[in-house]
């Protein structure tokens, strides 16, 4: 075998070998996180979790008022977020498909998209904590709100462009308004996609901590009060992990544990839902 | 989907026909509008962001000048406030975790898109893009109470007793194994970023023609080959515009960061050492902050981490977009 030949095989081999160590090694960590937040919340998941409010220090409790206050803001933002995404989607790919300002609201979204979170709490605490002078759930869900917007924006955009135009002249040709065409012809046929980037959205914000730190903050206690401080899952992990105490710590896996199983449930279901759209 | 093109037919209840078109046509106009004034509700947010950033952030600017980008020194107690520690410590870790996660990432791609069996690739990358997906927070709570620890006790040690004698290198891993700072907070940043940059590699990988690559494996290239002369400088762009893509994410990132930087805030030539990033000392300080200045310099510090970023962001979509046209 030439020599040069044989460098160039040894080469390759070297390529393939350290290709399948990374994948190794990008896997592994997988495996490793998920493996010790099973491991470690697993063991204090119990019925209290569910049943009794965040503990003093030093002492047992649950995640009751978190896990509420989670999905009370959660369901809020995303009743502001969606329709605001949708209708903006919808502009983009029905009304203004090659309109300047479609160009441009697709940059600004795409930079929403992947902008730090942390800098969408801090216009949220200047629009609204400021003025009002106090943290509130209402300012959590609006910051969530602003997150969810551009994930919704942009699936609504991609999936409404892939309705293939006939069934639009169709509908237009039996004489319906643009607003008709849109809502039940294009939205029905986009319905599989637009519920996945909902989910998406909703997977995005259950985990997200940075911008509920100043802007819904905490509460100790039970509340339904969103003008008041709420109390939310991934803020309370945030507290009790950094807290020296043993009990706090412990619930603080139980609640990664929760929000991990919550946000791989809804990624794996858009995907279920994205599986059957393109079989059919 | 063939039932979707069978509209249902508005009910009309009007007494005479052109009260009813009436009606639709405003109707219509009405949610042309709506639907333009929901996209202008995207950019009023981006310029919102700026404005109450910027406004927040004059107070500081104003005690400060343009110093307060060059300054250390972080005091609460004198009010006296310098963002260079968070923007350094912010710039080195996400240094740190690409120079890390870009070689792994597209040794990844590489093996999704040329070697794995077929079977294999599907189930591959939905758990890469499942990785994506878990909140930041969860990595922070992993890092902090098992991955630190074990640095501490394997890695850092280590790194101190190999390079401890070298010249160079002996200052950048210098002092005790805290297990928290500046290198673990980079290696978990890696470990996030890195199914960005996977996903994106690999399906700009996918997007080279097959008649490319077969041409190169006709005369004989190996996998390697192939790989490093034909399908990476075809997509050199897109490839780039993955990485910044992922860099945006790791420079804002928090709460992963937040959680095992120890923040200090100082420069230390020692990776080992506790550090601070811009965004840590945001989610770490915001709420006890007192007084205006302090709080300012704190809004001034996101204004700047939101103008990097933004920089950032868009090359990586232009870059992005540019290799969508070539293939489109």
């Amino acid at each position: 075998m030439n020599p040069r030949y044989r460098s160039r095989r040894r080469r390759n081999v070297i390529a393939i070998a350290l290709s399948f160590v990374a994948t190794l090694i990008g896997l592994g960590w997988l495996v490793l996180i998920l493996g010790a937040l099973v491991w470690e919340g697993f063991s204090g998941l119990s019925l209290a979790v569910f049943t009794e409010m965040t503990p003093p220090p030093g002492s047992s409790g649950g995640l009751l008022n978190a896990i509420l206050g989670s999905l009370i803001i959660t369901t809020l933002a995303v009743l502001i977020g969606t329709p605001v995404g949708i209708l903006a989607g919808t502009y983009m790919a029905e009304y203004g498909r090659h309109d300047r300002l479609t160009s441009v609201v697709r940059f600004i979204n795409d930079i929403l998209l992947s902008a730090p979170s942390i800098v969408v709490g801090l216009f949220i605490y200047e629009v609204m904590v400021a003025p009002m002078g106090h943290f509130s759930g209402y300012a959590g869900a609006v910051a969530l709100a602003v997150i969810v917007m551009p994930v919704v924006v942009r699936t609504t955009e991609d999936m409404l462009l892939l309705v293939p135009n006939q069934l639009r002249e169709a509908a237009a040709a039996l004489g319906m308004p643009r607003a008709f065409i849109i809502m039940r012809v294009c939205y029905r046929a986009a319905k599989a996609g637009m519920i996945t980037g909902i989910l998406l959205a909703i997977a995005r914000i259950s985990g997200e901590t940075a911008p509920l730190l100043f802007t819904a903050l905490n509460n100790q206690f039970w509340s339904t009060d969103l003008n008041a401080p709420t109390a939310s899952l991934p803020v309370v992990i945030f507290q009790f992990a950094l807290s020296p105490y043993k009990e706090w710590q412990a619930l603080a896996w139980t609640g990664a544990l929760l929000i991990t199983l919550t946000v791989l449930t809804l990624s794996i279901l858009a995907r279920v839902l994205s599986a059957s759209r393109k079989q059919s | 989907m063939a039932e979707a093109a069978i509209p249902t037919a508005p009910v009309i209840t009007f007494s005479t026909r052109a009260q009813a078109l009436d009606r639709l046509r405003r109707s219509d106009a009405i949610f042309h509008v709506l639907t333009r004034a929901a996209a202008m509700t995207l950019l009023a947010i981006l310029g919102g962001v700026i404005v109450s950033l910027f406004i927040g952030s004059l107070p500081a600017f104003n005690a400060f000048g343009f110093n307060f980008v060059f300054e250390e020194r972080w005091n609460p107690v004198t009010e006296r406030f310098g963002a260079l520690a968070p923007i350094y410590g912010t710039v080195i870790t996400s240094f740190i975790a690409m120079l890390i996660a870009v070689p792994i990432g597209l040794m990844i791609a590489l093996f999704l898109t040329e070697l794995c069996p077929m079977w294999l690739r599907r189930p591959l990358g939905i758990a890469i893009e499942l990785l994506a997906g878990i909140p930041s927070i969860i990595y922070g709570i992993w890092g902090l109470f098992l991955f630190a620890p074990f640095l501490q006790s394997t890695l850092q040690p280590l790194l101190i007793a190999t390079f401890g004698n070298v010249p160079f290198l002996s200052s950048l891993f210098e002092g005790p194994p805290y297990g928290i700072g500046v290198l673990t907070a980079s290696l978990i940043l890696a470990i996030m970023v890195l199914p960005f940059i996977t996903s994106i590699s690999r399906d700009v990988f996918e997007a080279v023609p097959p008649v490319l690559k077969e041409a190169a494996y006709g005369i004989g290239c190996t996998t390697w080959e192939v790989f490093r002369n034909v399908v990476l400088p075809y997509t050199r762009v897109g490839v780039i515009g993955g990485f910044m893509l992922g860099l945006g994410r790791a420079l804002g990132e928090t709460m992963a960061v937040t959680f095992v930087i120890g923040n200090a805030h100082k420069i230390s030539a020692s990776i080992l050492a506790p550090g601070t990033t811009i965004s840590a000392t945001i989610a770490n300080e915001f709420t006890e902050a007192v007084g205006d200045i302090y709080t300012s310099s704190l809004i001034a510090l996101g204004l700047i981490l939101f103008v990097i970023t933004f920089i950032v962001l868009a090359i990586a979509r232009y870059l992005l977009a540019r290799i969508e046209r070539r293939i489109g």
